[in-house]
């Protein structure tokens, strides 16, 4: 991990309000439908965008990190990127989440042994 | 609210803490990994525990100190983990038919536990039992978050208090990658998930040179779109044949 401390956290409003932000955010998208409109249906199109927000998200946010991980300072880690196609590939096969942890945290362990 | 765990409320709430058992295994070792990667990013425990507390959603909680680390700015911080939750209001608008007509007090509560293990364990009992009351449907559901908000404090606990034992050559910078890839994999089934993930990564590749992660930004809402295009197009082949 980097040695270095972002501002974020030396300045401590800063990370406050990160916090709290997040927090307020949350519930409020949480608490948003359930407790504003009840019962009442919803615009089909607002479910059918809002149900791809894991995979729209998700994927985008950890593949620099696969790729460009910092732990190498940016160089790609054959072990790194094994483990990350293994655990995608045993999650899409098995549909479970601790197989799919357990394969990839297997692989990045095993992987310099092997390669 | 008289509550025995023999009448039929109970029973739900006894369900729903049986169900909650496998989601333990996953939520120990998330939480503990929390607690490392915050520690190591700078921050106290206090503010690390109130992250978990006031928060209470694994992947916003990594997403937000994985861009501290790198640098992003306060509002990128916040607009990215919370565009991560995204998914929550969905859920919330899934799970409102069913939940909708409880007191303001106990949507507060459901809003405020909220995570993916319940959310999906719920939607399943509520399909397998249609007839449940809405105070079923609530008991079953809080048998899930009950043990799993309080574990994840003290996994997050644990995380920043023992986890700077841990030496570099376990790699755990990668455990937050892994356990991400793990959570999506099962969704990435079909055309439109498919080409909503593709879509998404390359984007965010193609835009990685836009300062502080905002190309993911810009990432997201293209793969949102790309997801729903796709599935509207899907519909329209199938139409014909049906």
């Amino acid at each position: 991990m980097t040695g270095t401390i972002s501002p974020i956290v030396t300045d401590k409003w800063q990370l406050w309000t990160v916090i709290v932000a997040l927090g307020l955010g949350t519930f409020f998208l949480r608490y948003s439908f359930l407790g504003l409109i009840g019962d009442r249906p919803l615009p089909p199109i607002v479910l059918k965008v809002l149900r791809y927000t894991p995979v729209a998200v998700i994927p985008g946010l950890i593949a620099p990190a696969v790729l460009w991980p910092a732990a190498t300072g940016g160089e790609t880690d054959p072990a790194r990127l094994a483990a990350a196609v293994v655990t995608v590939l045993t999650g899409v096969v098995t549909r479970n989440l601790l197989l799919a942890i357990l394969a990839g945290v297997s692989t990045l362990y095993l992987a310099p042994w092997l390669i | 609210m008289t509550f025995s765990l023999s009448s039929p409320v109970g029973r739900a709430f006894l369900r729903g803490l049986v169900t909650s058992l496998p989601f333990l295994l996953v939520v120990v070792p998330f939480g503990l990994v929390f607690g490392v990667v915050a520690t190591s990013a700078g921050m106290t425990l206090f503010e690390t525990m109130a992250f978990s507390v006031i928060v209470v959603a694994g992947a916003a909680q990594f997403a937000a100190v994985q861009l501290i680390q790198e640098g992003a700015p306060l509002l990128i911080v916040i607009l990215t983990a919370l565009a991560v939750n995204l998914r929550m209001a969905m859920y919330s608008a899934a799970l409102a038919p069913h939940l909708g007509a409880t007191s303001a007090p106990v949507r507060a509560l459901l809003a405020y536990s909220l995570m993916d293990q319940c959310f999906v364990a719920s939607m399943v009992e509520y399909e397998r039992r249609p007839t449940a009351t809405v105070a079923e449907k609530a008991a079953f559901f809080f048998g899930i978050a009950v043990p799993i908000c309080p574990l994840w404090y003290v996994a997050t606990w644990a995380g920043v208090v023992f986890g700077q034992t841990i030496p570099p050559e376990y790699a755990l910078d990668f455990a937050v990658p892994i356990a991400f890839l793990a959570t999506i994999s099962p969704l990435l089934r079909g055309r439109a998930n498919l080409a909503a993930a593709a879509v998404s990564v390359g984007v965010t590749l193609a835009l990685w040179w836009m300062p502080y992660s905002t190309g993911l930004l810009v990432a997201a809402a293209a793969a949102m779109a790309t997801g729903a295009i796709v599935e509207t197009l899907t519909e329209r082949q199938k139409e014909p044949r049906s």
